[in-house]
């Protein structure tokens, strides 16, 4: 525990200097920023509270951001090691590599959530300022905070496992930008061709919510939507999947991280200093 | 501490390592001698558990190389030993006594130890490679390790450095520590280390004290000899010595290890002939090309 812990405040402290911190908080209170002064508009016609509507527009915003932010801050992780040369050193002390990518894993998740907690702080705060009632809104606030950490913990997994796969930052930077715009671009464009060449047929009833569910991003974009009051501000395809139960969405949103880890550690035990 | 019997690691179906064999006993310092690409660092990483061997057995601390027991006694000190650059040297020692289960309060009397007080709060960006060299020595100090693993340790430091760097590891070595470190820098070695082990093409070609070395090279001493002031000495010496040949203002012989006394007892007759003499056995750098031309041929 003592050795995962000192990993993770070492990364911590790399990640303070190279201004990773800095980067991760600016772009999600810029957008979050953005997203307030844009989302206060309809707050009235829809009869919900402002925050609560802000918070279906910040899990838009999440969806593409987080898996971003989360992926550029791993997949340096392990083959910035190898390419350093400081990997056999770090290998020969009495730590296993799965507490390696554990305590890596630690220091970026706190990076995480001190950029995600300051963006959407951000955007409660505008809310409350503009509508003493948003304050309803937090709940859902909070469910958005916590499910954008397993989230980024999904593509926090994800890159260390294309960081090892990879073994030079440059390949596992092109894998780690193809990841993200295959997975969260391209899927649900992918997706969104297929229902409308299915036209309410087979795929549309057996295969689409299944789809939906398989894809970490989408199904954290199905639970918070699913679990809010305020999904038709938001609508787009997850409007398409409302028959999904939010419970489905959390279990798949659960289970990937450990999957993502699993994917991780075993890429890395393949890489020889 | 250390054994390794008829070890074996093959890369691409070339031979790396072929059926070395050999031993670090607690307190004995060993010098690993080879051209680049001999396998002193496939051996080292082998014996450290970062690569795998194909046959032989090593035993590491009575364990497994790589095993838990074998890193917890083991330290390390890679060619080129690298940090992140974001971190200060005292950051980067205080990491690895956590790893160790240290105290990180440790750190700055490490690096004290090592010459690096100064520099303990600089970014390790800011090093020269010597003083990144020194990080390397300073976290393969902690916790008085029982295994050391050095692979090319005196790289990149200055004549001064290395001979502070030789004498911790003698203290180190007193305390019963065992030692197993590579070098190019065959003259250091050759006063610093207990035994040597001459490696080519992943094969041992010999291995022992400088002394059993030097009997199975059986290169030849040089005896050069000044001649005295009395008239014609150099052409009298010349004379009495068969095979001798004028080197400036020297008489110069060859001659065999065993050929050695009784060129000398032939010398000392001649003494009033002789204002000086000087004996030069082979030095290492001699005896390791013969040993490695000999595997060869």
């Amino acid at each position: 525990m003592i050795r995962i812990l000192s990993m993770a405040q070492t990364e911590f402290r790399i990640a303070l200097r190279n201004r990773w911190v800095a980067i991760a908080v600016a772009m999600m209170v810029l957008f979050s920023l953005v997203l307030s002064a844009a989302g206060s508009a309809p707050t009235g016609a829809l009869g919900a509270d402002r925050l609560s509507v802000v918070v279906a527009s910040l899990t838009s915003l999440a969806v593409y951001l987080v898996p971003l932010v989360a992926l550029l801050m791993s997949f340096d992780a392990l083959a910035g090691e190898v390419e350093r040369g400081t990997l056999p050193l770090l290998l020969t002390y009495p730590l296993s590599r799965a507490e390696i990518i554990l305590g890596k894993l630690a220091a970026h998740l706190a990076v995480m959530a001190v950029a995600l907690a300051a963006g959407y702080g951000l955007a409660a705060l505008t809310a409350w300022m503009g509508d003493a009632g948003a304050l309803a809104g937090l709940p859902a606030l909070w469910r958005l905070f916590w499910s954008s950490m397993v989230l980024g913990a999904v593509f926090l997994g994800a890159g260390y496992a294309l960081s090892a796969l990879s073994r030079r930052p440059s390949g596992a930077a092109g894998l780690a930008i193809g990841l993200w715009l295959g997975l969260i671009v391209l899927y649900d464009l992918g997706l969104m061709a297929a229902l409308v060449a299915d036209d309410g047929g087979r795929f549309t009833t057996h295969v689409f919510p299944w789809a939906m569910l398989a894809n970490p991003a989408d199904a954290f974009r199905l639970f918070n939507l699913a679990a809010s009051d305020a999904t038709a501000a938001a609508a787009g395809l997850a409007g398409a999947a409302n028959s999904i139960p939010a419970w489905a969405a959390l279990t798949s949103l659960a289970l990937w991280p450990f999957a993502a880890l699993a994917l991780a550690d075993a890429a890395f035990r393949r890489v020889t200093p | 501490m250390l054994t390794l019997s008829h070890l074996t690691k093959r890369f691409d179906g070339a031979a790396a390592l072929s059926d070395v064999s050999l031993s670090v006993a607690a307190g004995e310092r060993v010098a690993l001698l080879g051209h680049n690409g001999a396998g002193k660092s496939t051996l080292m990483k082998i014996v450290l558990g970062l690569i795998a061997h194909d046959a032989g057995e090593v035993e590491v601390l009575g364990a497994a190389p790589g095993s838990p027991r074998a890193r917890d006694g083991v330290a390390y000190l890679p060619e080129n030993a690298a940090f992140h650059p974001a971190l200060t040297g005292r950051e980067q020692i205080a990491h690895y006594l956590r790893l160790r289960g240290l105290p990180a309060s440790g750190a700055p009397a490490l690096l004290e130890r090592v010459g690096l007080g100064d520099a303990a709060q600089r970014r390790i960006g800011t090093y020269s490679k010597g003083m990144r060299q020194r990080v390397g020595l300073a976290q393969a100090l902690i916790g008085t390790p029982r295994l050391m693993v050095l692979d090319e340790p005196t790289s990149g430091l200055d004549p001064v450095s290395r001979r502070d760097f030789y004498e911790i590891l003698d203290g180190l070595a007193a305390e019963g520590t065992a030692i197993l470190l590579s070098s190019h820098a065959l003259t250091e070695v050759e006063a610093r280390t207990d035994r040597m082990v001459i490696l080519s093409g992943g094969r041992m070609v010999a291995q022992g004290t400088l002394g059993d070395l030097r009997r199975r090279a059986d290169l030849p001493v040089r005896i050069a000899v000044t001649p005295s002031d009395i008239p014609c000495s150099a052409t009298t010496l010349r004379e009495a010595l068969p095979g001798a040949v004028q080197e400036g203002g020297q008489v110069v012989l060859w001659c065999a290890q065993d050929a050695k006394l009784a060129a000398l007892a032939r010398i000392a007759a001649l003494s009033e002939r002789v204002a000086d003499i000087d004996i030069q056995p082979p030095s290492l750098e001699d005896i390791y090309s013969q040993l490695n031309r000999r595997a060869g041929q």
